[in-house]
């Protein structure tokens, strides 16, 4: 079959099983746009701003664990990928995006819309092709697929010169085996590591596991909670390992670091054993390195060989698949207690939800955390949620637990403002029964709140709550805490969302107080569109508790008492 | 048998492509590792080049280093070298003062305590050319600079490592190489 270089293309990415993909066209990519007239089975949705792009095939991603797919023109359509291709890097999701370049005679001249682009993307991209004629395109696509989704996933960039997609050849799709000679993904753990481990879980009195990504990218849930209950250690989750476990499982004892639970953080500090299951020792998870879990010998797992003892030494490091290694270990994981460590977590536990969770707010005021606890409530702690960055972020973390993987969907490891919105709408086209939430802050928002015509476009159903407070709500924070409160360049005037959505035809609500969030919810699922709810929260909320950043796990910052403040 | 304690010896097979350089490069520079010095050329087979990479041990973890090369698609195999008996040199050309009768006696009597020789001498200047271990070389250079030195390259570190210890690969790309450095289909 005589396919152009467009048109295998898409061939390609049919192979792939891709259905949507997120773009925008421009010059250097156009023949491809040209012939996807020809594949009717494609869906392509247009975005408003190509980083919307990069974030919707991420969050397609993440709820789906497939390749999501972002396409864009070169020069600056490609560098607005750049924060989304960033953001999918940090937080290993895998993501294929396609650019367009300048013809191949004219690369290296400054050329209209030019830039380098793999050059731009080389140290945010699990890997990058230049595409150099049209015989290795499908080679090149194939094998960018591989690598997104396989062992760490994370972004592949294919960068196609608009020459190589008009050109012409005859078209066999490359069948077999895919040979990358320098790439191997570990998979499993070696007899000694698996007995060292062992002994080691034996041994402890005090242990807890971190479960982090890993767990849901693994596919080991249902591993870990084995693993778990049978040796009757508890797990702390790192934000995004949220849902690996239900989180409502006794064992299961919350979030760990900077906004993590006290009990999560206490019983780290004091633990004499870690299991680190798909997680990497964020700065955000460990604060100051030197006084991290002090006492405790240390078991890391990671898909990623040089995860291992990059920030914390460990005893036992084993590189491999998640799912595969804890299944080498429970057989041998013997049936255990540790009551007297799980009444200590316990007690902690008790004592943070009394002064940090719970009976916290009084009066009819409707705070932030409220707001997303009532969330939870009225969609029975259901929805798929896809954050922003911020203080409504960590409070999603803190009063949305989730019971299933792949539910809570944000940007970890970048902290990206602007991620919410076009992540919730990749994420509602990859699990359109689900019911999907966007919860952003009203910082964030503004950032990308462009695709709310995207998701007027495309008919596609995504309910948004802006938690707005008027401030830039965790940098404000920080200011009142390490700045004596010098709100500089903090304060945020917004339009007003409400007529903000009657302008996009977008249903919408606003919400004052506690009593109308039940209505609320009730209001945004009775649409079949995209329904905006504003909730105009407290102005001044903090986020507790908090490790200051590089402070000592232990030396949180909690929540004044009521007498205190 | 060249074991210097302070320094940390790589070798890395890798494809040979444009860019796999710059992606090696890029790694070092965002990764923060030191390296003392990088040297990359084709092995006898025509799609993998070799690098040698030298870096201080009391400033970088040359595991570190390792298991992020590894983690770079073209990069093949990667061995410390410097953990097992090797063979490792550096070249050098030295522009040295050569304009009076002292100073090309010193430096004919130089070239004979070191493995070094004279490649090229004129009324004023001398090209000296060494090939040694890298301690060796920098010896040679302390000495010459007595003399006078006007100009100086040096190749960087390569290594190897002795006996049966061989690093190679059997892969063989489906498709050569072309000319922007990916694979190519043959018809």
């Amino acid at each position: 079959m005589l396919l152009s270089g467009a048109e295998i293309i898409w061939e390609c990415l049919l192979r792939e099983g891709v259905d949507v993909v997120f773009g925008y066209p421009g010059g250097a990519i156009l023949p491809t746009y040209d012939a996807l007239s020809k594949y009717p089975q494609m869906h392509h949705v247009l975005v408003r701003h190509e980083q919307g792009a990069c974030h919707m095939a991420d969050g397609y991603a993440r709820a789906t664990g497939k390749v999501g797919v972002a396409i864009a023109t070169s020069g600056p359509g490609a560098t607005n990928l750049v924060t989304g291709i960033a953001t999918s890097m940090m937080d290993s999701t895998p993501i294929v995006c396609i650019t367009g370049q300048v013809p191949s005679p004219v690369i290296g001249t400054d050329a209209f819309q030019e830039t380098d682009v793999t050059g731009i993307t080389l140290p945010i991209t699990k890997h990058n092709y230049l595409v150099g004629s049209i015989e290795e395109l499908p080679y090149i696509i194939r094998e960018a697929f591989y690598i997104a989704r396989t062992g760490r996933p994370g972004p592949v960039l294919v960068d196609i010169p608009k020459d190589i997609q008009n050109k012409k050849i005859e078209f066999v799709y490359p069948e077999g085996e895919i040979r990358v000679p320098g790439y191997r993904p570990p998979s499993k753990a070696t007899d000694k590591q698996v007995r060292d481990a062992l002994e080691l879980i034996q041994q402890a009195e005090r242990p807890v596991i971190l479960a982090g990504h890993g767990i849901i990218m693994s596919g080991a849930s249902q591993e870990l909670q084995e693993l778990s209950e049978r040796a009757q250690i508890p797990i702390a989750l790192t934000l995004l390992g949220k849902g690996a476990v239900p989180e409502n499982h006794p064992l299961v004892i919350g979030m760990m670091g900077m906004h993590g639970e006290a009990a999560s953080n206490h019983a780290i500090q004091e633990a004499d054993l870690l299991i680190a299951l798909g997680m990497r020792f964020d700065d955000r998870v460990t604060g100051n390195l030197k006084t991290y879990s002090p006492h405790s010998r240390k078991i890391h797992v990671d898909i990623d060989p040089s995860e291992i003892n990059k920030n914390v030494k460990v005893d036992v490091g084993i590189a491999g698949d998640l799912k595969t290694v804890i299944r080498q270990f429970l057989p041998g994981v013997k049936s255990g207690s540790h009551a007297a460590w799980l009444n200590r977590i316990r007690d902690w536990d008790e004592d943070s939800n009394e002064r940090d969770i719970v009976n916290t707010y009084d009066g009819d005021k409707l705070f932030g955390a409220l707001a997303i606890n009532d969330l939870w409530k009225y969609t029975g702690g259901e929805a798929i949620t896809v954050t922003d960055v911020g203080q409504h972020q960590m409070l999603e973390a803190q009063y949305y637990p989730h019971q299933r993987p792949a539910t809570m969907i944000t940007s970890g490891g970048l902290g990206t403002m602007g991620f919410g919105l076009p992540a919730a709408i990749g994420a509602k086209f990859g699990k359109p029964d689900e019911e999907v939430w966007a919860i952003v802050g009203d910082g964030g928002f503004q950032m990308t709140l462009c695709e709310l015509a995207t998701a007027m476009q495309e008919g596609i159903k995504v309910n948004i709550a802006i938690i707005n407070n008027g401030f830039l709500g965790m940098v404000r924070q920080w200011q009142e805490l390490f700045h004596e409160s010098r709100y500089n360049a903090t304060p945020m005037f917004s339009p007003d969302f409400c007529k903000l959505a009657d302008a996009y035809g977008i249903p919408n609500m606003r919400v004052t107080s506690r009593d109308q969030i039940e209505e609320a919810v009730q209001f945004a699922r009775s649409h079949e569109t995209t329904v905006l709810i504003e909730f105009v929260v407290e102005k001044e909320e903090m986020v507790y508790p908090m490790v200051p950043a590089g402070a000592d796990l232990h030396a949180m910052i909690r929540r004044p008492k009521p007498n205190e403040r | 048998m060249e074991n210097h304690a302070s320094k940390h010896t790589i070798a890395a097979l890798v494809e040979n492509k444009p860019g796999v350089l710059n992606r090696v490069a890029s790694l070092f520079r965002r990764r923060n590792f030191n390296v003392d010095s990088l040297t990359v050329g084709r092995t006898h087979k025509g799609h993998i080049s070799r690098m040698t990479i030298v870096v201080d041990a009391a400033r970088t973890d040359a595991r570190k280093i390792i298991s992020n090369l590894v983690k770079l698609i073209n990069v093949i195999d990667v061995k410390l070298v410097s953990s097992e008996l090797h063979v490792s040199r550096d070249l050098a050309l030295v522009k040295v003062r050569s304009d009076d009768a002292e100073s090309r006696n010193g430096l004919t009597l130089l070239c004979e305590r070191y493995p070094a020789r004279i490649v090229d001498i004129g009324p004023e200047y001398a090209i000296v050319e060494i090939t040694a271990q890298e301690d060796i070389v920098e010896g040679f250079i302390e000495e010459a600079a007595k003399i006078g030195i006007v100009e100086l390259v040096r190749t960087g570190v390569v290594a190897m490592g002795r006996g049966t210890r061989i690093l190679d690969t059997e892969y063989e790309p489906i498709i050569p190489v072309s000319a922007n450095g990916n694979a190519h289909q043959v018809y």
